[in-house]
Parts: structure tokens; C-alpha cells; sequence
């Protein structure tokens, strides 16, 4: 220790030494500033005030509570609370808003898109993809063909009932099997798929020109009720659009041919027992608004009628300054 | 405290050993009044300085109607930035970066001609500590007279004294911090609400805040700040070499030193009296003697306190002077040494600042009021249609920088006949969307085109004002099929 006389000084640094001495290395005492010292106390006393106030040392079962009895998980149920308050003021307004309400109104609105981006993630996007693009067997919601309907009504009313579900009323049809079933035989069946894939001004993969007298018969007799005479479909039914360029089970000839022997019903569940009313509402307008919806003589000025919202903007902000 | 407690056990054990202080108590500095060369250059500094930074929030602006009219101003509200005529967005923070650059390679190279002339005369904890000493002498005497005034009893005349040096500071503090809050609002219109006393508790929050830490940095902590806090301080001596100017004690002539009666020979002895002038005036409280130190700000005061003294002993100025190392040497030897300003160092320097300067003022120049960005629609990446086209879906943003409201027509070159398509807009089509003055446009529009699947094409958006004058192109991509 420091037992010598004199302050010893490092001969290199010119600085001082502590004394003390360690098999020949000597340490220099380069004095901490005393303020420093002080603000470190503080902070430890501040450390210590926070085990008062806050949640800190772990006890059997747990660990003090704090004074101000604060834990996260409470936290999160506050926020949560007043996350919901916050939306049962759109709620309440949204609860009793037509589409055309809804539509016409940018908070309503954009309130209905947000709910209806995230139900969709929740509850459509297993199927749908998170897109909404589809897959084969599950329509693609971005383009405009639809096969029940896609007006904002009828999006919501297949939502909430959905196709050949368990719901009473359902959406239900149900092409025959007409192969399996022995309704037409091979050589009807490729007659007619030759002449649906003309329909849609596909050539046949063979390439050659066909003669499509047989298929139109076939098709006339067994299609064209649902299909209608030129396969332009039938809503009503949920009958596809043969003429289209879209094929939800795929347009090859092999898909067609199968679709035709085998039929296919693609089932969609009702949500209403899933959902609530307002989620409903808000995914309609969610998939209405992904490019393909009908009916689009909403105004939308609202939304939209941006020389109005800079007006407002205007007149809301004299030169206040106040910040 | 424990170190003292310590120390006073180690005093027990060993009587005679010297007490080893492991904290370092803050010596009081009580700087000397001077006058000459350096001391005019810094006062001039300070006043040019403080000058800038309490009057330019009052200096305006013409923008026209639709802007603040404010010459230098943050608008954090709405996102803006101003100074004169260039306005900076949210966008453009890369200007910042190039002025954050500038600011340290001008600082370097400063540095490293000049040596610490920052830290001397413009940093703001040198001037406003500068200032809080100027005060504390008009008010309480010079260096005797404080130091006498501070370890004396106290009585009403100390009481006083000391409660108007610190009111004084609180009011430059406050007038600091007010200051500092005008930058970021219409100045006058601040003013004058606070005349009304009325005044946003953000902006008094802030005001406390920086008028607390001016007071306690300017008057209480000053050379503290310099030696333990300020990492500049440190790291500019790396940028020192034995041509940078420095501030040296030339030991050659002024050693041995010893007091000097007048009449007495300079025989045999060095040039300096020790008379400890340059000690007295030291602001960071060193002896320049020792040679280059790390608490040394370069102020050039205790060239100012020699040149008086040398002066009055009729020996030639500069026993402490502005010099270089090399210089030094080389006079030592009896040789001469020029000042080399272009070294590989500053070169170096001389470089960069030209291509950030250069780089920055393309920038400016080029800027335009008027500013295109396309997102392609990630998910799905294309739609086939029912009639056998293919749609894309884009987020535009289209970003006004005009002050006025304006509509643009967005056009799409690169494929056959697209149709474009401005979703849930309303009124709005490609021919007319609508951007408010100085703020973001978003919208969405598909693009739909009767075209064949194969690999995605590059396709360029093009957008136009209503004036035609201004606009605005973005690179994108049509996609017609998964995969590329």
C-alpha cells in the first residue's frame, strides 16, 4: 500500500501512482472526476427507488410487487381496453351503416378496410391465400369474375352463409357427375370439352381443327340450363362463366374432361356462427375493394374528394404555432 | 464519501505518506481579465455567434402564400425544414447527412491546420461559459476579488453579489432556451404568446430543460465538460501532426525561468519571470509551460497575458506563441520552417469535403417540386382478368413540393395499350389526381393489359403537372406469370 514517502510518478506517462504494485506493473491514478461519482449514487439510489416503486426482487412465488402495483400483463389488459373503447365509437356507427353509408364515408370506410385486412388474414387466408389471389379450387377475389355474385350484398351474403355449407341458406348448386354417373359416354364427353374450350376461344391441345357438331348438341342438351346456351353461366346457380378466360379448376383439357366426368363442389362454410355481424360487413367490403367488385356506383367522393379534405385542412390550421 | 474514508485509513496506517486522492475535486478556476490580439478575436467570435444564434429565428422569408415565411425554421408538425430558400423533407434527411459530414470533416480539417480553434472560440460551451464569466466579473470583481469574495464569510454584500451573478446567468439561460424553442415555431407569433402567457407546455418543458442545463454547463461545470465529458476534445488530438498550429511555451528561451527584478541581467537565464500571468488567465485552469495538454482549448488568452508582460520587460513577444512542432524544432537548430498547408492530410480532407460539398449542391440543384414513387403490389403480383388481360396493381406516391394544390396525369410507356384504372378515388383519374400543396399523394391504380404471359417487362411511369412543366418518372415492372 501506499507506505512510501513521496508520490511516486510513472516515469513514461508523468502520471502519478497508485502504489500499488503487482509483479513489476504499476497502476497510475488518474483521478475520477467527483461529480462523476456523485451522479453515479444518484443513479444507484434511483436504481433503488424503482425496487420500491416497480416489481424487482424474486421472492418464492414470485417477486415483490412494487408500490404502484404495475406489471406488464396489466398494462396489456389497459391498452386492450382502450384499444376496444377506441373502436366501439366507429363500431356503434358502423353497427347500423348501410354499404352505401359505408362507402360514402372515409372513417366508416377506412375503419371496414382495416377490420376486413386483418379478418381476412384471420379466417379467409387459409384458403384464399394472404393475397386473396386463390389457388385452384379457391377463387381468386382480386380479379372480376364471379361466381355468385360481387356486388358488396352478395360478397356478405356468401360470407356469412357460404357455398354448400351447413347453413340452411346456404348458397347451394350441384353440377352432375356426368361421367361417373353414366350420363354421357368418353366420346360425348371429349365432344364436349372440345367445344367449351372453343367457347372461351381456347383451341384444343391438339391443335387440329375439330368438328364441334357433337359437342354443341351434348352441350346444348345437358349444359346450356345452368351454363346457358352460349356457357356465358348463371349466378343464380353459381354456374361459371365457360367463355372467360378464368378457370378455377384449371383450363387444360385434362381439367375440363375431369370437371365433366367427376363434377366438383367446392364448399365454403358460413362464418355467421364464426363471425359478428360487423366483421362480415367489414370483410365484404374488403373483398369488394381487392379490384373486382360490382356495382361501383358508390360516390366515393368522400374517400376520396381530396380538394375538400386539403380545404379543411386549410381552415384547421390558421399559424398555429402553439407547438 | 468512501474514497475519503479510505484515504483517511491510509493516512492512519502510514502518517507520514501523502494522501492519494482516487477523486478528483473540481478546482475552482477563477480566470484573469486580459486584453489583446486573442482575447478581441474571441470576443468578436462570441458576438457573431450568440449574434447568429438569438436573431436568426426572427429573420423572414418570402415562400409565397401557402408557406412560413420564417428564413430558418423546423416545422416538425408538418414535417418540414427550412433555411432560406432550400426546404428540406422528410425525404431529403440525406441532406442533413451530407451537412453532418461537412461538419466533421470541415472540423478535422480546421483541426488540423489550426489545431483546436473550435474548441477556442466557437464551441458553445466555450462561449457561453465565456459569457457566464464575463458576467460573474462585471459583477464581482476580477480574479483576486472573486476568489476572496468566495472564501469569505458570508454577509449581505456576498449574499447579494452572489444572488445577481446567478440571477444574470438564469436570464441568459432562459433567453438561451428561447431561443432554441423560436427555431421550431413561427417566431413573432411565439413571442407574442408569451407575452400572453400563453405558451404550450411541450415548448415550456423544453425551455426548463435547456435553460437548467445551460446554467449548470456555463456556470458551474465549464472546463469539466472540455476534460471529461466532450469526446471531440479527445479525438481532436488525432488529428494533430508536427505542422499543426499549436499553442507552445518556448521552453528553449524561457528556461531556466526565475523572478526578475527590474535593471537585472538576462544573462544566463531564460525569458521567463514566472510570473504566472498565463496561469491566471487560463479558463481550463493549466499551466501552458508543461507543454501540450489535453485540457488545452487553444484560446491563445495566455499569449495574449505574456505578450503584456514581455511588453513591460522590454523582451520580444511571443515566448508563448501560435507555432507549429516542426517549426519549433527547426528554430531550435537555428534553421527555418515554412508553414506546409497542403500536407496528404489536408489533402485528404480538401477531397472529401469537395465531393460531399459538390455531391450536395447536385442535389439542391436538381432538386424538383415535383417527386414520383411507384410500389408494385407484392401480393398477388398480377391478376388475370376474364377477358384475358393482365393487371398489375401500383401504389403511386406522388409528392407535391409546390405550394400550391395541384393535379397530375400519370401515364405508363413499355406495353401495348394499358389501361389504367385509379382505384376508390372517386372523381380522380389518370388524367386528374389531386395532391394538396406540399404534401404526399398516395394512390392506387391498376394497369391492365392485353398481353401474353412470358417474363416481366420493364415498364416507366411518367407523371405531369397540370402546368406541364413539371415531372416526374419511375422504373417498374408489368408481371405476367409466376416466376420470372
Amino acid at each position: 500500500m501506499a507506505d512510501k514517502d513521496k508520490k511516486e510518478i510513472d516515469k513514461i506517462s508523468g502520471v502519478e501512482t497508485t502504489g500499488h504494485e503487482w509483479d513489476g506493473l504499476k497502476e497510475l491514478n488518474n483521478p475520477l472526476p467527483r461529480w462523476w461519482v456523485w451522479v453515479w449514487l444518484v443513479c444507484i439510489l434511483w436504481a433503488v427507488w424503482y425496487w420500491v416503486l416497480y416489481p424487482a426482487w424474486p421472492v418464492p412465488g414470485g417477486a415483490t410487487e412494487g408500490t404502484k402495483g404495475y406489471t406488464q400483463f396489466k398494462e396489456l389488459a389497459q391498452s386492450q381496453k382502450e384499444i376496444l373503447a377506441r373502436q366501439q365509437e366507429y363500431l356503434d356507427k358502423f353497427e347500423n351503416a348501410s354499404f352505401d353509408q359505408i362507402m360514402n364515408d372515409q372513417e366508416l370506410y377506412a375503419f371496414a378496410m382495416a377490420g376486413g385486412a386483418s379478418a381476412f388474414k384471420d379466417n379467409c387466408a387459409t384458403c384464399h391465400g394472404s393475397g386473396a389471389e386463390g389457388s385452384k379450387g379457391y377463387p381468386n377475389l382480386n380479379d372480376d369474375d364471379w361466381l355468385w355474385g360481387g356486388k358488396l350484398s352478395d360478397i356478405y351474403y356468401t360470407i356469412k352463409y357460404g357455398i354448400r355449407s351447413v347453413d340452411e341458406q346456404t348458397r347451394i348448386s350441384q353440377m352432375p357427375a356426368f361421367g361417373k354417373d353414366g350420363f354421357l359416354d368418353r366420346k360425348e364427353i371429349d365432344a364436349v370439352v372440345s367445344y367449351v374450350l372453343a367457347l372461351s376461344g381456347s383451341v384444343g391441345d391438339h391443335g387440329e381443327v375439330e368438328d364441334y357438331s357433337l359437342g354443341k348438341k351434348v352441350f346444348a342438351q345437358n349444359c346450356a340450363t345452368c351454363h346457358g346456351d352460349n356457357g356465358q353461366g348463371n349466378r343464380e346457380f353459381g354456374a361459371p362463366n365457360l367463355s372467360d378466360k378464368i378457370w378455377l379448376y384449371g383450363g387444360k383439357r385434362e381439367d375440363i374432361f375431369y370437371t365433366v366426368y367427376n363434377s366438383r363442389a367446392g364448399v365454403m362454410p358460413t362464418w355467421k356462427n364464426r363471425l359478428d355481424e360487423n366483421t362480415i360487413k367489414e370483410l365484404a367490403v374488403y373483398v369488394h375493394q381487392l379490384g373486382g367488385g360490382e356495382d361501383e356506383n358508390y360516390d366515393m367522393s368522400s374517400q376520396v374528394d381530396k380538394e375538400k379534405v386539403a380545404d379543411d385542412a386549410k381552415q384547421e390550421q390558421p399559424q398555429s404555432t402553439k407547438e | 464519501m468512501m474514497p475519503s474514508k479510505n484515504n483517511h485509513k491510509a493516512q492512519k496506517n502510514s502518517l507520514n505518506s501523502q494522501d492519494i486522492q482516487y477523486f478528483a475535486k473540481q478546482e475552482r478556476i477563477y480566470p484573469k481579465r486580459v486584453w489583446g490580439k486573442y482575447r478581441k478575436l474571441k470576443w468578436l467570435a462570441m458576438i457573431i455567434t450568440l449574434g447568429i444564434y438569438y436573431l436568426t429565428p426572427f429573420l423572414r422569408w418570402d415562400r409565397g402564400p401557402n408557406a412560413p415565411d420564417q428564413a430558418v425554421l423546423i416545422d416538425l408538425k408538418n414535417a418540414k425544414a427550412y433555411w432560406f430558400w432550400i426546404e428540406i423533407w422528410p425525404q431529403e434527411v440525406y441532406i442533413l447527412t451530407g451537412i453532418l459530414i461537412l461538419a466533421a470533416i470541415g472540423l478535422f480539417f480546421i483541426t488540423s491546420l489550426f489545431g483546436r480553434v473550435w474548441c477556442g472560440y466557437l464551441c458553445p460551451q466555450t462561449v457561453w461559459t465565456d459569457l457566464f464569466v464575463w458576467v460573474e466579473r462585471i459583477v464581482q470583481g476580477d480574479r483576486n476579488a472573486r476568489k476572496k469574495l468566495h472564501n469569505s464569510k458570508w454577509t449581505f454584500d456576498k449574499i447579494k453579489k452572489i444572488f445577481i451573478t446567478h440571477f444574470i446567468w438564469l436570464l441568459i439561460a432562459w433567453a438561451t432556451a428561447g431561443s432554441f424553442v423560436l427555431y421550431f415555431n413561427d417566431a413573432p407569433t411565439l413571442v407574442r404568446s408569451f407575452i400572453e402567457f400563453d405558451v404550450s407546455p411541450t415548448v415550456l418543458a423544453f425551455m426548463v430543460g435547456i435553460t437548467f442545463s445551460t446554467y449548470l454547463m456555463a456556470g458551474f461545470a465549464r472546463e469539466q465538460v472540455c476534460t471529461y465529458m466532450c469526446p471531440y476534445a479527445r479525438f481532436q488530438s488525432a488529428m494533430f501532426d508536427k505542422d499543426t498550429l499549436i499553442i507552445g511555451y518556448d521552453e528553449k528561451r524561457g528556461e531556466p525561468r526565475g523572478k526578475h527584478k527590474k535593471g537585472d541581467s538576462w544573462k544566463n537565464r531564460g525569458h521567463c519571470i514566472d510570473c504566472t500571468a498565463c496561469v491566471q488567465v487560463c479558463p481550463m485552469g493549466i499551466d501552458i509551460r508543461d507543454g501540450l495538454q489535453m485540457e488545452c482549448i487553444a484560446c491563445g488568452l495566455c499569449i495574449d497575458a505574456c505578450n503584456n508582460i514581455m511588453d513591460k520587460v522590454d523582451l520580444p513577444r511571443g515566448l508563448i506563441r501560435y507555432d507549429t512542432a516542426s517549426h519549433m524544432a527547426a528554430e531550435e537548430k537555428g534553421g527555418k520552417e515554412k508553414f506546409k498547408f497542403f500536407r496528404i492530410r489536408t489533402l485528404y480532407y480538401i477531397a472529401i469535403l469537395s465531393i460531399v460539398s459538390l455531391t450536395m449542391l447536385y442535389s439542391l440543384v436538381t432538386r424538383s417540386n415535383l417527386e414520383l414513387h411507384v410500389l408494385h403490389d407484392r401480393n398477388p403480383i398480377f391478376v388475370q382478368l376474364s377477358n384475358g388481360d393482365i393487371r398489375n396493381g401500383y401504389v403511386l406516391k406522388i409528392l407535391n413540393k409546390t405550394h400550391d394544390n395541384r393535379t397530375y396525369k400519370i401515364s405508363v410507356s413499355g406495353i401495348d395499350n394499358p389501361k389504367i384504372d385509379v382505384k376508390g378515388a372517386g372523381k380522380m383519374n389518370e388524367n386528374k389526381l389531386y395532391v394538396p400543396a406540399d404534401s404526399v399523394g398516395s394512390y392506387h391504380i391498376y394497369v391492365s393489359a392485353n398481353v401474353k404471359p412470358s417474363k416481366r417487362r420493364d415498364i416507366t411511369f411518367t407523371l405531369v403537372d397540370e402546368t406541364g412543366k413539371l415531372s416526374s418518372s419511375y422504373d417498374s415492372v408489368f408481371v405476367t406469370q409466376k416466376g420470372k
